[in-house]
């Protein structure tokens, strides 16, 4: 277990920096213009990096509120109703 | 609204799709090592962001709430609160995530498989509690191999270079590549990027449409 461990630190040079940039780069291409002031190569990899992880973080937290209104949504149209028929039809 | 209904068709198309897609990636394999995960990405990239996958993701999504709201119907005697409800949304969501992914990235995969192994863990802890004696022992001697593991993995966790230590971060913040290497970590995180802005999307659509059903009033 240990040598295993041990090689996957040692990997981490083996990533050449061209395949790096070009990671970072394409995160960078995802992620909200609003992190994306500057178009040159000086935004570090970092900051792209915790840009990345906020955003998750944030989307996590949108996908988490959405899931709670279609709960209560669900929840609530849970009656003996035409709209109640016709979710069921779209349900199908 | 409309298109929603359509959804049902495309499961004759999304095939034909993928057969296209295959090729064109095996193509673009074929041109150069250095391109295929531009290819991939690229790809990727605009698979999800296409209507056409939305809409499939849209059935699943439709599918899978139908099939929570039967689980949380039949199981009234459980008091099922907003946040447990609002949970399993979330799973059912994640799941038909997953599954529109194909099987082609780490953390769909990993999302399909962590619901098997919790639903194991469920049926662990009932059998555990009865062996009260013996669970102290092992409690301590997981402690020793818990703190010999942390000193271990803080040698290796690249802890030095701080670009390394935030895709470890990263790496937890994606499903299921907590271990995984420098560049997998970051090309899963291109996708699910996506696949969560998608779900998003997805999502708010149709709790527009569940609302908008709801303000209305029926005829009389």
């Amino acid at each position: 277990m240990s040598n295993r461990r041990s090689r996957q630190s040692s990997s981490a040079p083996r990533i050449s920096d061209d395949q790096m940039i070009d990671l970072v780069t394409k995160l960078r291409q995802i992620l909200p213009e609003i992190g994306q002031r500057r178009r040159s190569d000086k935004v570090s990899a970092s900051k792209v990096l915790q840009e990345t992880c906020n955003y998750i973080r944030n989307l996590n937290r949108e996908v988490n509120n959405l899931s709670e209104r279609l709960s209560q949504l669900l929840e609530s149209v849970d009656e003996d109703s035409p709209e109640a028929a016709v979710i069921r039809s779209l349900l199908m | 609204m409309a298109s929603l209904i359509s959804d049902i068709e495309p499961p004759t198309s999304t095939t034909t799709d993928l057969v296209r897609r295959k090729k064109r990636s095996s193509v673009s394999s074929a041109a150069s090592s250095s391109t295929t995960a531009g290819s991939v990405s690229s790809e990727s990239h605009a698979r999800w962001r296409s209507e056409k996958q939305q809409r499939i993701y849209s059935a699943k999504l439709i599918q899978a709430l139908q099939q929570v709201r039967l689980n949380s119907s039949a199981a009234t005697s459980s008091s099922p609160t907003a946040q447990k409800r609002g949970k399993a949304v979330r799973e059912a969501a994640d799941r038909a995530l997953a599954v529109s992914a194909r099987g082609r990235t780490l953390w769909s995969r990993a999302i399909l498989a962590n619901r098997i192994k919790l639903k194991f863990r469920k049926q662990k802890r009932p059998r555990r509690t009865t062996k009260i004696p013996s669970i102290t022992t092992v409690v301590n001697s997981s402690n020793r191999s818990r703190k010999r593991r942390v000193s271990v993995l803080r040698l290796n966790k690249k802890s030095i270079p701080d670009v390394n230590r935030k895709v470890r971060v990263l790496g937890r913040l994606v499903p299921g590549c907590g271990k995984q290497s420098v560049p997998v970590i970051l090309e899963e995180a291109t996708d699910y990027i996506q696949a969560l802005e998608m779900q998003v999307r997805a999502m708010n659509s149709l709790v527009q449409l569940l609302s908008s059903y709801g303000s209305a009033p029926p005829p009389i």
